[in-house]
């Protein structure tokens, strides 16, 4: 699954998405790119993307993956 | 001994970074994360280019890091402030091979590269000149280390640790979700492994647990804190950072990284594993 961080429509070039399992269990996390892209391989499920930013942002999205497939979502904090 | 002495917070380095004696090193997975940005004055180690052996599975020899050390301006009288990106996965890592080749006066930023990000302070591009020094370090210190033989051996008798996620624990991933899926031969765990993944000790700024909240997270999974224990994961990193808490935080006197982990382990000819969730 794939996504960009924006905010105000700007991507968030600083920052950290993790990677939650259905049990809320951390299971991966990245720093954004400079288009506040990110990307996980997760296996088929359900999932929540939590995203970190600077000013104590932290906003969860939950996100199903399917095999072959490439769940695309962009997250406004 | 109490939490200062191993872990420092960003208040901290922002007013002693400049003391002659503290040095900064920072520590990464990915490697260009110091070039694009670090803390003003800290060195980069390159956890695999500068602490693994390039021909052998194993770490540079004493005299490599002796070289490395007196190369980067460190010498045997500097605190050495670690931090590093991952949570401090690969700090944690560096502070446990420091500790392994004899150099005590070593802490780790609480919070790592992470947390300073968030914090909105600032990171520089310029790289410190440090002059040269000529480190001396000590014979490995096999008490904090544990090879396979002796994982195998403490089935059934020590507390293993796995601390990797669920599914690389019950033998459906072998390796992280944001990795390429690079190969043990098998998937799943030691037997008698108890699951209690790394990231479960930190916040999610990366700041560690709780004294408290970290006794009761390894004992509410089955760690007997009366036996002695030895942690790991898939090559030994996210393993030091539970061997950081065991062994540094709570103090548990005989606390041993398996580094081998399970990229050795998972293709072991004859060893036992266990799949599935645990009990």
């Amino acid at each position: 699954m794939q996504g960009r961080v924006t905010k105000g429509g700007a991507p968030v070039p600083v920052g950290y998405a993790r990677l939650l399992n259905a049990g809320g269990d951390f299971v991966a996390e990245v720093p954004l790119g400079e288009d506040g892209g990110f990307r996980f391989f997760a296996a088929p499920g359900d999932w929540t993307v939590r995203v970190l930013a600077p000013g104590g942002i932290s906003a969860d999205l939950g996100v199903s993956a399917a095999n072959g497939e490439i769940s695309e979502f962009e997250v406004a904090v | 001994m109490s939490r200062s002495d191993v872990l420092v917070d960003a208040d901290w380095v922002e007013a002693h970074r400049d003391d002659p004696g503290v040095v900064l090193v920072e520590v990464d997975e990915d490697t260009s994360a110091y070039d694009k940005g670090h803390i003003r004055g800290a060195v980069k180690i390159d956890w695999k280019q500068d602490l693994q052996d390039p021909v052998r599975r194993d770490f540079v020899d004493r005299a490599g890091f002796e070289a490395l050390l007196s190369e980067r301006g460190i010498s045997n009288d500097d605190t050495v402030i670690l931090y590093g990106g991952n949570n401090n996965w690969f700090a944690a890592y560096a502070y446990w091979y420091f500790k392994l080749y004899g150099h005590q006066n070593v802490k780790l930023l609480d919070g790592g590269r992470k947390k300073w990000e968030l914090d909105s302070r600032e990171l520089v591009t310029e790289v410190p000149q440090r002059a040269a020094t000529s480190y001396k370090a000590q014979e490995q210190d096999s008490s904090i280390r544990a090879f396979r033989d002796e994982v195998v051996a403490a089935i059934g008798s020590k507390n293993l640790i796995d601390v990797r996620s669920p599914d690389e624990f019950a033998g459906r991933l072998l390796a992280p979700a944001h990795l390429p899926q690079e190969q043990a031969q098998r998937g799943g765990h030691v037997p008698t492994a108890r699951n209690v993944p790394w990231s479960k000790a930190a916040e999610d700024d990366g700041t560690f647990k709780s004294d408290d909240a970290l006794r009761e997270l390894y004992s509410g999974a089955g760690v007997d804190f009366g036996t002695d224990t030895i942690a790991y994961c898939r090559i030994g990193e996210r393993s030091a950072h539970t061997w950081f808490v065991m062994h540094e935080l709570l103090g548990q006197p005989n606390v041993k990284n398996y580094d081998g982990s399970w990229t050795e382990y998972g293709s072991l000819v004859g060893v036992p594993i266990e799949l599935g969730d645990g009990s």
